[in-house]
């Protein structure tokens, strides 16, 4: 494995600050279209999603998505990725939906996050919340709310940590990955 | 994690942690099939083939709907293994599928050891075996053993008893070798006549008297009486069977509180249980349907990822 | 026409039946073994074949066999089935009467005899049918039988399960005095088995054959044997059981005589797993006590002779279900390395292995047996009991390929293989 080298984007401070940052920024756009539902993307989508709700006092149930079963390259594995919980404890025909991922990359995830919300019925709008847009798109698509812009190469990798699945709240840049 | 085996064959192919994987995929396509669209592409352009040497509605049925609500392409051949000559049936047939390059074979038949046979002469696709004479019937276990384990949270430490026709049970096999997997105790019960020789290999207690076993049992999975396939009766009549051997209400009082009922299928009311039963609130029976196409859809979504081993297959 | 003549130099000759071991230069002429000494001087045209290392005993003798001419010469002929024989050291062998048509009158037996004639690499000895078609329903012509040329009869595979007819049968053999020789299986109690019932069979869900369901039939025959004063020959004993009956029934005096089959001595039940249909035949594979009171029959003399049981199979046989595969394995070209893998245990002494393949088999027969002997039938084999080679079925002479001991390590080899002073192989 190749050494990585790491480059703090954020800390456990600016994160929380710039969910405090999206979180007015729903609570200001979800004044004028009513309540959104919360879905988070599997796997830190979950519990950003949470903490945003808690944020802006949404108390509705938070939606869970999984989009394995909806990758568009399963054809090609050789291990099938391993499948985990979906659950949307709402309604979604009619529902006001914000999506809510960590990172916002080539868009497929979300693609995917799309297909598997209109299998679950028929949403009246559907926003995107992306803590991180780190650019490199591979189909026309973008968030509606975004914590941070970034431009890196296709080589290096953001990741997002945080408490509940990581131990520790931060975005860093890592080099040669993979 | 991924399955060790690129084949289903029989369940000491799969180890407790395995077994554990695959309900855990369980669970996410249960939360499909509660959906008001039970379908995600998760196959698509995938090929299965549902090749059935002997007749079995529900099996077929429910691997069919399996392969669909994962989007792939499900074939069904259906072949009477008696009119077609002996030797070409299965292997030539096998070959001859090979070039619809299909990705999951799912192979009944009525000879122990036919899916193996099958599995031996291909490179790419995995077979899954539906049901293979009296040797095994691996998806069928795995069902009874998580409806077991939704109703009594763990299967480790229960007492299990399986009645009936030992000697020609697949079923009987399969899930003798996988509640040991998961540490249960099992006990076959049934007439001396419907217990196989050799059964010490399979590491069972045995009875012969189920209103002595009843009573310590926590699961109790009745087999279906098949006289049909028997080419000698092992007992004198259906009557006495049901007499001694068939859970009718009155047994059923002396069972344990909270003992739970499973028979694989098609039940023959009044003779291996009575309707009753069958119908009653200890029975599982619906469940182990219901949890039949979620088990199947995991097995067919785990199972269809590439083979590292692609050998360019003709 | 010139003759062939050998002149084989220091070889170990070792006929046990004679009490012969000893090392000096045989030389084979005209058929004959012409002379037995040291330091033989060749004269004429000869080939002389240094045998320093080596043994020679006498050519083999294969009590039970299928050559499957007539009727399924896509697994085997007379020419393929003795060609093979030769190069598994045979020099006589007897070959079932369960061809299609089945040789249960002489004008199949006559037609056997014709293609060994014309082609046959080792002499043929046909044994004829009980009963007309292998039926068990009424007796086969024996008296013609045995007139155009069969030396016992059997009804191999399919036990005759009437045992009124059996008797009338053993009872007309004797008065042509001719062995019986029985495939000791009983039908209904071993009805739709594929293999040995136990816990092999429990744990694959195949259908069993119990031991017992080979038991029944020896011990009903031996009492037949008994009742009619016929020879009752017991092939490819399998059990623990038949072993202990044929043993009691010699020390009783009666006409009984049984034969081992290097499968049923080398393997296990347990080779039946994962569905090898290389490892299905009838008797089936037993436990391991079974294959032990084999081992020990054979070393105690209770089991006379061994026996191949060589039964070739098209590809289409056996590449199929468990249970529909058909049952047998060749036998001629792995038999006596296999044999003297007793011998490399301590199981069997080398005299006892040589034997029950030359002077026993020859006996229960009735038919003279000259041996390695000075004025003898050249009818000799070389071996090399050291040599270790590899078993390829595809490397060997018989049409089939179905063996279980595909890719074993074998040690003991044929180097040379005479029928009437002419080398029919050389290894
Ligand atoms: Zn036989």
């Amino acid at each position: 494995m190749a050494q990585e080298t790491e480059k703090l984007l954020m800390d456990a401070a600016q994160l929380e600050a710039t969910l405090q940052r999206l979180a007015s920024q729903i609570a200001e756009r979800q004044g004028a279209e009513g309540p959104y539902h919360l879905v988070g993307i599997h796997t830190r989508g979950v519990p950003i999603a949470k903490r945003l709700a808690a944020l802006i006092k949404n108390s509705g149930p938070i939606g869970v998505l999984d989009i394995n079963l909806y990758r568009d390259d399963l054809s090609a594995v050789a291990d099938m990725p391993v499948v985990k919980e979906t659950s949307l404890p709402f309604s979604v025909d009619g529902a006001h939906v914000l999506l809510v991922d960590d990172v916002l990359y080539t868009g497929r995830t979300v693609r995917a996050a799309l297909d598997a919300l209109f299998d679950l019925g028929r949403p009246k709008k559907i926003e995107l919340l992306a803590l991180v847009d780190r650019g490199g798109r591979e189909i026309p698509l973008q968030a509606d709310f975004c914590g941070k812009r970034l431009s890196v190469s296709d080589r290096e990798v953001v990741k997002v940590r945080l408490l509940e699945t990581d131990g520790k709240d931060e975005v860093v840049v890592a080099q040669g990955a993979e | 994690m991924a399955l060790k085996t690129p084949h289903i064959l029989s369940m000491s192919d799969l180890s407790r942690e395995e077994i554990e994987f695959i309900f855990q995929t369980t669970d996410s396509f249960r939360e499909v099939g509660g959906r008001a669209i039970k379908k995600v592409p998760a196959l698509r352009g995938k090929t299965v083939i549902n090749l059935f040497f002997e007749n079995s509605t529900r099996t077929r049925t429910s691997f069919e709907i399996a392969g669909k609500r994962l989007s792939a392409d499900v074939i069904n051949i259906s072949k009477s293994s008696s009119s077609v000559t002996k030797g070409e049936t299965l292997l030539d047939t096998a070959k001859n599928l090979v070039a619809m390059s299909p990705d999951i074979l799912v192979v009944r038949h009525p000879s122990a050891g036919a899916p193996h046979a099958v599995a031996k002469i291909l490179q790419r696709a995995r077979v899954i075996n539906a049901g293979d004479g009296a040797h095994e019937h691996p998806t069928q276990a795995l069902l009874d053993l998580l409806t077991i384990r939704d109703h009594k949270k763990k299967i480790e430490g229960l007492h299990v008893g399986i009645v009936g026709d030992i000697a020609h049970s697949r079923v009987a096999r399969s899930n003798i070798r996988g509640l040991q997997t998961f540490g249960a105790k099992v006990t076959v019960v049934g007439p001396k006549s419907m217990i196989p020789a050799g059964i010490s290999a399979l590491g069972v207690d045995v009875s012969y008297d189920l209103a002595e076993v009843l009573p310590k049992l926590d699961v109790v999975m009745m087999l279906r009486i098949q006289t049909e396939r028997l080419d000698a009766m092992p007992f004198p009549s259906v009557r006495e069977y049901s007499r001694f051997y068939g859970l009718n209400p009155q047994l059923l009082k002396k069972a344990k509180p909270g003992i739970v009922i499973m028979h694989p299928g098609p039940v023959n009311r009044g003779v291996e249980i009575s309707p009753e039963v069958a119908d009653g609130p200890y029975s599982l029976i619906l469940d182990q349907v219901k949890n039949g196409v979620a088990v199947r859809m995991a097995l067919l979504y785990l199972l269809a990822g590439e083979l590292e081993s692609v050998k360019g297959e003709a | 026409m010139k003759r062939e003549a050998y002149l084989i130099k220091d070889v170990r000759i070792f006929d046990p039946a004679l009490k012969l071991d000893q090392t000096g230069d045989v030389l084979l002429r005209d058929g004959k073994i012409e002379a037995m000494a040291k330091g033989l001087k060749p004269e004429g045209d000869l080939e002389i074949l240094d045998g320093k290392g080596k043994v020679l005993v006498p050519g083999l003798v294969d009590l039970h066999t299928h050559l499957r001419e007539p009727g399924y010469e896509h697994k085997e002929t007379v020419e393929t089935g003795t060609r093979s024989a030769a190069a598994g050291g045979f020099t006589t062998i007897c070959c079932m009467a369960n061809t299609n048509p089945v040789n249960d009158n002489a004008a199949i037996t006559q037609y056997i005899l014709q293609k060994a004639r014309e082609g046959a690499s080792v002499r043929v000895l046909p044994i004829g049918a009980i009963s007309k078609g292998l039926q068990g329903k009424e007796l086969a012509e024996i008296g013609e039988l045995k007139q155009a040329g069969c030396v016992g009869i059997s009804d191999d595979g399919m036990t005759l399960m009437d045992s009124q007819l059996m008797r009338l049968a053993m009872d007309y053999a004797r008065g042509f005095d001719l062995p019986v020789l029985t495939h000791s299986v009983d039908a209904n109690l071993a009805k739709g088995g594929a293999m040995h019932e136990g816990e092999v069979s429990c744990r694959l869900g195949l259908k069993g054959m119990p031991a017992e369901a080979e038991d029944i039939i020896v011990a009903r025959d031996i009492y037949l044997s008994g009742l009619t004063d016929c020879h009752l020959h017991v092939a490819h004993v399998s059990t623990a059981g038949s072993v202990e009956l044929i043993r009691q029934a010699k020390r009783r005096g009666l006409k009984v005589s049984g034969e081992a089959a290097p499968h049923h001595f080398t393997l296990t039940d347990a080779a039946c797993e994962d569905y090898d249909t290389h490892a299905k035949m009838c008797p089936p594979l037993r436990g391991e006590e079974h294959r032990q009171a084999v081992i020990a029959g054979l070393a105690d003399g209770t089991l006379d002779c061994i026996a191949t049981d060589h039964a070739p199979h098209a590809t289409v046989d056996k590449e199929t279900e468990f249970d529909q595969a058909a049952f047998g394995i060749l036998g001629f070209e792995t038999a006596l390395p296999l044999s003297l893998r007793l011998v490399e245990q301590g199981a069997v002494s080398l005299e006892r292995v040589i034997q029950s393949l030359t002077s026993s088999p020859m006996a229960i027969l009735k038919r003279p047996y000259t041996g390695l002997q000075v004025g003898a039938v050249a009818d000799v084999a070389l071996l090399d009991l050291q040599h270790v080679w590899t078993y390829r079925a595809s490397e060997g002479f018989s049409k089939s390929r179905n063996s279980p001991f595909e890719g074993w390590e074998m040690k003991g080899r044929v180097l040379g293989t005479w029928v009437d002073g002419k080398r029919v192989h050389q290894g």
